[in-house]
C-alpha cells in the first residue's frame, strides 16, 4: 500500500472504525449534540454526562466513514474522566493536528494527544479533515449546548 | 441492414477517441488517470480546448454590438454555435435556444419567469423522487414564494418512476411537471416522451432536466414534445459555465424576462423599456462568448462520433461494467432500472464510500462518492451516500478492470 495511504489508515484507526468503542446512546447524558457533514451525509450524535467540571461519560451514535467513526470512538475514550479545561485543550490540539500543513504534522503531535496522534496523516487529505473533526466539533457543541445541529460546511 | 443500423454498428474506436483528450495521458499518484466521473463533469477533447483558445487568440470581442470585423466574426461564431445546438436537439428555431450558464440556471430561469407568472397559491408543481437538487430547490423556492405545493411522483426499488402514480398526481392544480431525462444518481432513463403525453393530455407543460441526457442520448425536442429542455455544456465535453435552455417559442414569448440589463432590451427610457426579441430577451449582459463557441465545437465533436454510436458504445460498456462489478462480494447496486444510461451507483458492504474514494484515488481512479446532489434519492434507498461510476466516450473495458481490482483491495482493507 502507498505510504501516504498507510499514514491515513493506520492500524489503530482501522481497528476503531471496525469496532467502535462507546458506540451507543447515553441514557443519563446531560449534554447532547448532533453533527452533520453535508458533503458525505455523515451524521454523529455525541452524548456527554458532565459532573461538576469533569466529563464523566461520553458516547456516540451515527453513521460515517472509517475516519469519522474512528475519530469519534477514540475521542470518547480519550475524553472520559477529563476536566472540561483539559477537554477544551485536547480539542484545540486535535484541531491543530488535522489541519496542520503536512510538513508540520509531526510537530503538532503533542504528547498529551496520545494515540490520537494517529490522525496526523489526515492533514495530507484536505477533503477528509472534516471527517476527523466532525465528532470533536459536535462534542464542543454538546458542551456549549448549541440548539442547532453542527455542520461542517 | 438499414443505413441507421449500419451507422450504429460501425466500430467505435475508443483508442482514437482517447487520443483526442489530452488529460487522459496524465498520471495520478503515479498511475494512469482512470476518469469515471463524467456525470459530474466530462473531460474536454483537443477540438474544444483549441476552439476556446482560438477565440481568445484570434477574434475575441463582444457580440451584438460592434461594427468592426473582429466583432462581426465573434458574432457569427457565437450565433453559429447556437445553430449547431439547435440542430443537436432538433429544435424548430434557433431563437428557442437560450444560452445560460448551465442546467441549474436554465431551471431557475423557468422557475423565476414562467413559474412566477403562472404558479399561484394552491397550485402544484410535480417532480419525481429521483431529481437532482437543481430540479427540486428552484421549485421549492417558487412554491414558498407563491404558496403553491411541490408534489413528488414516487419511484420503485429499481429506481423507476411509478407512471400510474405520476399520472394520478397530475391534477387540475398542476401547473408544471419537471422531470429528469436521465437520473444522475441512479442512471435511470425516464420515459420522458410518455410523461409529456400524460401531462399534455391535461394541458400541463413539461420541463425536462437534460443534464445527463444530452451527453449520452440522441435528443429530439420536437419528438419528445417537451416544453423546456435544460442542459449543461460541461457534461457533454464542452466548457463549464455555458449551457442551454430550450423552450417552445410561444411559451418563451409569453414569459417575462429573467435578468434585466444590456442586450435584453430594444429601447430603454426611464418611463418604459421594451424587451428584445427571443432569444436575447433572456440573455442579459455579455454572454460566455468563447464558452458558447467551444460548446459548438463539442457538438461538432459528438456529431463526428455520432450520437447513436456514442449511446451504443456506452451502453455496451455499462453492461460490461455492471457484470464485472456484480461479481464483487458484498457489492449492492443502487438503481437497477431496465432502461439505464452509463451510471452505476453502488455501495460496498462494510465500507463507507468516502474511504473507497480515497483508496481508489491512489489507483488513479476518479469516481464520485457522496450523495450526488440527490439526497432524497439516498433517503429513498436508505443509504447516506453511494459510490458512482459514470461513463464517457473515452472509457474502456481495461479501466473497468482497474476499478474492479481497486475495489477488491478496498474490501480487503476495511472488512
Amino acid at each position: 500500500m502507498n505510504a501516504e495511504l498507510r499514514e491515513l489508515y493506520q492500524e489503530v484507526i482501522l481497528d476503531h472504525s471496525k469496532k467502535p468503542r462507546n458506540f451507543h446512546a447515553l441514557p443519563d447524558a446531560n449534554r447532547r449534540a448532533d453533527g452533520f457533514n453535508p458533503l458525505c451525509g455523515d451524521k454523529a450524535t455525541i452524548y456527554v454526562r458532565v459532573e461538576g467540571d469533569v466529563v464523566k461519560d461520553v458516547s456516540f451514535t451515527g453513521k460515517g466513514c472509517s475516519i469519522s467513526t474512528a475519530s469519534a470512538s477514540m475521542m470518547t475514550e480519550t475524553l472520559k474522566g477529563k476536566s472540561l479545561e483539559e477537554a477544551e485543550r485536547l480539542f484545540q490540539r486535535f484541531h491543530a493536528l488535522v489541519t496542520a500543513s503536512p510538513d508540520k504534522a509531526h510537530d503538532n503531535a503533542a504528547p498529551e494527544l496520545g494515540k490520537l496522534a494517529a490522525f496526523s496523516g489526515v492533514c495530507e487529505f484536505p477533503v477528509r479533515v472534516k471527517c476527523a473533526s466532525l465528532p470533536w466539533h459536535t462534542f464542543k457543541a454538546a458542551l456549549e449546548e448549541q440548539a442547532q445541529p453542527v455542520k461542517t460546511e | 441492414m438499414s443505413v441507421v443500423t449500419a451507422a450504429v454498428t460501425r466500430r467505435f474506436d475508443v483508442e482514437t477517441v482517447r487520443r483526442d483528450f489530452p488529460i487522459l495521458s496524465e498520471r495520478v499518484h503515479g498511475k494512469p488517470l482512470v476518469y469515471l466521473d463524467s456525470a459530474n463533469t466530462s473531460q474536454k477533447p483537443r477540438a474544444v480546448i483549441d476552439a476556446e483558445s482560438e477565440v481568445y487568440e484570434t477574434y475575441y470581442s463582444n457580440v451584438h454590438r460592434g461594427v468592426y470585423q473582429t466583432s462581426v466574426r465573434a458574432e457569427q461564431a457565437f450565433e453559429g454555435a447556437r445553430q449547431k445546438l439547435r440542430q443537436f436537439i432538433n429544435a424548430r428555431e434557433s431563437r428557442e435556444v437560450i444560452f445560460v450558464r448551465g442546467t441549474t440556471e436554465a431551471i431557475n430561469l423557468v422557475a423565476y419567469t414562467y413559474g412566477r407568472a403562472n404558479v399561484k397559491a394552491g397550485d402544484e408543481v410535480l417532480v419525481s423522487a429521483m431529481e437532482h437538487h437543481s430540479n427540486i430547490v428552484p421549485w421549492q423556492i417558487l412554491c414558498e414564494a407563491s404558496g403553491a405545493h411541490l408534489k413528488v411522483a414516487p419511484i420503485n426499488d429499481d429506481g423507476e418512476i411509478l407512471l400510474d402514480e405520476m399520472e394520478r398526481l397530475i391534477g387540475p392544480r398542476t401547473k408544471l411537471v419537471a422531470v429528469g431525462h436521465v437520473s444522475n444518481a441512479l442512471g435511470t432513463v425516464n420515459p420522458v416522451k410518455r410523461i409529456v403525453e400524460m401531462a399534455h393530455a391535461r394541458g400541463v407543460p413539461v420541463l425536462v432536466d437534460g443534464a445527463q441526457g444530452a451527453p449520452h442520448l440522441k435528443v429530439d425536442v420536437q419528438d419528445l414534445d417537451c416544453d423546456f429542455y435544460a442542459f449543461s455544456g460541461h457534461k457533454m465535453y464542452g466548457p463549464s459555465g455555458i449551457g442551454v435552455l430550450y423552450g417552445k417559442a410561444a411559451l418563451l414569448e409569453a414569459m417575462p424576462p429573467f435578468h434585466g440589463g444590456g442586450d435584453m432590451i430594444l429601447s430603454v427610457t426611464f418611463e418604459k423599456t421594451t424587451y428584445n426579441v427571443l432569444p436575447y430577451k433572456f440573455e442579459a449582459g455579455t454572454p460566455n462568448i468563447a464558452g458558447a463557441i467551444a460548446l459548438g465545437a463539442a457538438v461538432d465533436y459528438l456529431n463526428g462520433l455520432g450520437m447513436d454510436r456514442v449511446g451504443a458504445y456506452e451502453h455496451e460498456l455499462l453492461t460490461y461494467a455492471t457484470d464485472a462489478l456484480a461479481r464483487i462480494p458484498g457489492l449492492r447496486f443502487i438503481g437497477t432500472a431496465k432502461h439505464k444510461a452509463g451510471v452505476i451507483s453502488f455501495v460496498l458492504e462494510g465500507v463507507h464510500p468516502h474511504d473507497m474514494g480515497t483508496v481508489l484515488d491512489f489507483e488513479g481512479i476518479a469516481l464520485r462518492t457522496g450523495h450526488h446532489c440527490a439526497q432524497p434519492v439516498m433517503d429513498r434507498f436508505g443509504v447516506p451516500a453511494t459510490a458512482r461510476v459514470s461513463l464517457g466516450v473515452y472509457n474502456t473495458r481495461e479501466e473497468i478492470g482497474v476499478l474492479v481490482q481497486g475495489l477488491l483491495k478496498v474490501a480487503e482493507m476495511f472488512r
